[in-house]
């Protein structure tokens, strides 16, 4: 089992080296001149060149490469070119709100969708099931800044049970941080409670076909316990690979739910980079996101045998 | 049976490729047929700004007076434009480097690692940094969006090459002396092409989402063109009092990525009932 985590982890170098060479590359294969990229559109010769030197763009590739890597490895990003604050600063400045709302959709979504799910798999076939179904097809569909804008419309502006948009932090109080989460949590996660559900379902489905379900239900297992002890328990595997394939929608969800609900977060960070064509805060988010990705799915590999004692690692 | 009655057969036994599949058709059609059905989509008359639905502007106008029904249907050749092509581009592509990986052992774990390391990077930020980089154009955009999608499509082909290479057909055309190139082509290919076409139906509706994700935060199609997502982003500070200018071309984007999933999810069911969605 040790021998198993460890072997993961070290996996997970070359995938991240991957990502390095290839995050790299992007600028430098670029047509034009990175430094000139860097510096943005309104720079002058003498910026450019001032940049040129400090990042050492005017070196053989391969010691660039070897510089930036270093400095990578050692938590630095770069420097922002509108602000001049290092990028793990800013993202450390906006990690709050992004992970409060990465996190309340993840839960809302988990919760809703495997309820969902369970109950669709237990009633295949009745309306309830193929209104689950539905629902999980049109929720890939919709992309996440319509269901925003038009909870935003109806829930926020015409009854206004909620607040439109922004961010209160958990400092302040745990119902004014969650109240301007509800929305955004529930456009985001709509996505998410559709994947999941699917999931959910088939792999119950699965499960629920077997011979053990039909025998604890015949010595008379109360239809509750069977479904979440018996069978849910042994249908979680796929429910779990699902939602570490998810995180990567949620990623690119979060980017733009902040847009729409006006959130403070990395998301926002990246977008206000465009405009400024500051690149070194893309580059840094696209590294930093990456290894977020690589290791909440290392997590769920190696959950999987604490999960189901049938997997086994030599 | 008659012809009448095979139709109604097969309308009855897939129902959602016949739903999704009616509702592209008519799409594309308005999307073809768009400058005789609605008028001048970027002529913009101050005067009519913000003007709710009427007989004049059926979807009324937006914020700089321009008619939101004519964009909602020049919107729709954008959104069918970068859909189809990322799908074509990724697919093709995909299976090539799939086929290679799958045959060729030695090719295989040098690309394989590649293309664990270009899914780590979320697709939205790389099409955001390749914007950012080359500039926004309809071109870099869909290149933007194929390149994210290009490992799915080689681990789905590699999965199928590696079940099927040694299978006895296979063997037999191998043992025949059978070129490489042929092998694959005629022999390994053909058992990728049905999980292919139900791939590139999931890759053209998240084509379609992504296009217009990165037109809305301005790292898209460049604001010049009519696209649901330029319309939403440069209608959202009017939420309040024209929400026609955000529902529109919003319900139109979600109506073609179900009317391609519909297709896609009926499609699999038909071809091929084990692969899973996304997976």
């Amino acid at each position: 089992m040790l021998s198993y985590i460890l072997r993961r982890l070290l996996g997970v170098i070359p995938v991240m080296v991957v990502v390095g060479v290839f995050v790299f590359s992007l600028l430098h294969l670029a047509p034009g001149d990175p430094a000139a990229i860097i510096a943005g559109d309104n720079a002058t010769e003498a910026n450019i060149a001032r940049i040129r030197a400090s990042l050492g763009l005017d070196r053989p590739l391969l010691e660039q490469f070897g510089k930036w890597a270093w400095a990578t490895v050692h938590g630095d990003l770069g420097v922002s070119m509108f602000s001049n604050v290092p990028v793990t600063e800013l993202v450390q400045q906006r990690m709050g709100p992004t992970f409060s709302l990465a996190f309340t959709t993840m839960a809302v979504a988990v919760v809703l969708a495997v309820t969902l799910g369970v109950l669709a798999a237990w009633k295949a076939g009745s309306l309830l099931d193929r209104a689950v179904m539905g629902l999980a097809v049109t929720g890939f569909s919709v992309p996440v800044f319509v269901v925003g804008y038009i909870m935003v419309y109806f829930i926020a502006l015409k009854w206004r049970w909620l607040p439109v948009q922004g961010y209160t932090p958990m400092s302040e109080g745990l119902w004014p941080w969650l109240r301007h989460l509800i929305l955004p949590s529930f456009a985001l996660g709509l996505a998410y409670v559709a994947l999941i559900a699917r999931i959910t379902r088939a792999s119950m489905l699965e499960v629920l076909a077997e011979d053990y379900i039909r025998t604890a239900s015949a010595k008379g297992v109360a239809t509750l316990p069977m479904l979440l002890r018996h069978a849910l328990k042994n249908a979680a595997v796929p429910i779990i690979t699902v939602v570490g394939i998810g995180v990567a929608l949620l990623i690119s969800g979060v980017v733009i739910t902040e847009s729409v609900f006006n959130i403070p977060g990395i998301g926002r960070l990246v977008v206000d980079a465009i405009s400024r064509r500051d690149y070194p805060i893309i580059q840094g988010v696209m590294i930093i996101f990456a290894a977020i990705y690589v290791l909440i799915n290392l997590v769920i590999d190696i959950s999987y045998s604490f999960i189901d004692p049938r997997i086994r690692y030599s | 049976m008659s012809d009448r009655g095979k139709i109604g057969d097969f309308i009855r036994r897939n129902p959602t490729i016949v739903v999704g599949a009616t509702l592209l058709v008519l799409i594309t059609l308005a999307a073809l047929l768009a400058p005789y059905i609605a008028r001048d989509p970027i002529a913009f008359e101050p005067i009519n700004r913000l003007r709710g639905p009427s007989a004049d502007f059926w979807l009324g106008t937006d914020s700089l007076g321009r008619d939101v029904y004519a964009r909602m249907i020049y919107g729709a050749r954008i959104s069918l434009l970068v859909g189809l092509l990322v799908a074509l581009i990724s697919i093709i592509s995909g299976a090539v480097i799939g086929l290679l990986a799958g045959y060729f052992s030695k090719v295989d774990a040098v690309v394989m690692r590649l293309m664990d390391g270009i899914m780590a990077i979320p697709s939205i930020l790389l099409a955001i940094a390749l914007v950012a980089l080359l500039g926004s154009s309809v071109k870099v955009v869909i290149i933007a969006i194929a390149i994210p999608e290009i490992p799915r499509v080689t681990r789905l082909v590699r999965a199928v090459v590696l079940s099927v290479r040694d299978l006895p057909f296979v063997e037999a055309a191998r043992s025949n002396g059978t070129r490489v190139t042929k092998l694959l082509r005629r022999h390994i290919l053909p058992s990728t092409v049905a999980p292919l076409i139900v791939q590139a139906t999931y890759i053209c509706a998240s084509a379609i989402l992504t296009e217009a994700g990165l037109s809305f935060l301005g790292a898209g199609t460049p604001p010049e063109f009519p696209t649901w997502g330029n319309m939403i982003a440069s209608s959202r500070l009017y939420l309040q009092i024209a929400p026609w200018t955000i529902f529109a071309p919003g319900i139109c984007l979600a109506l073609v990525v179900l009317a391609v999933n519909l297709l896609g999810d009926g499609l699999r069911d038909r071809l091929d009932p084990r692969i899973s969605r996304r997976m």
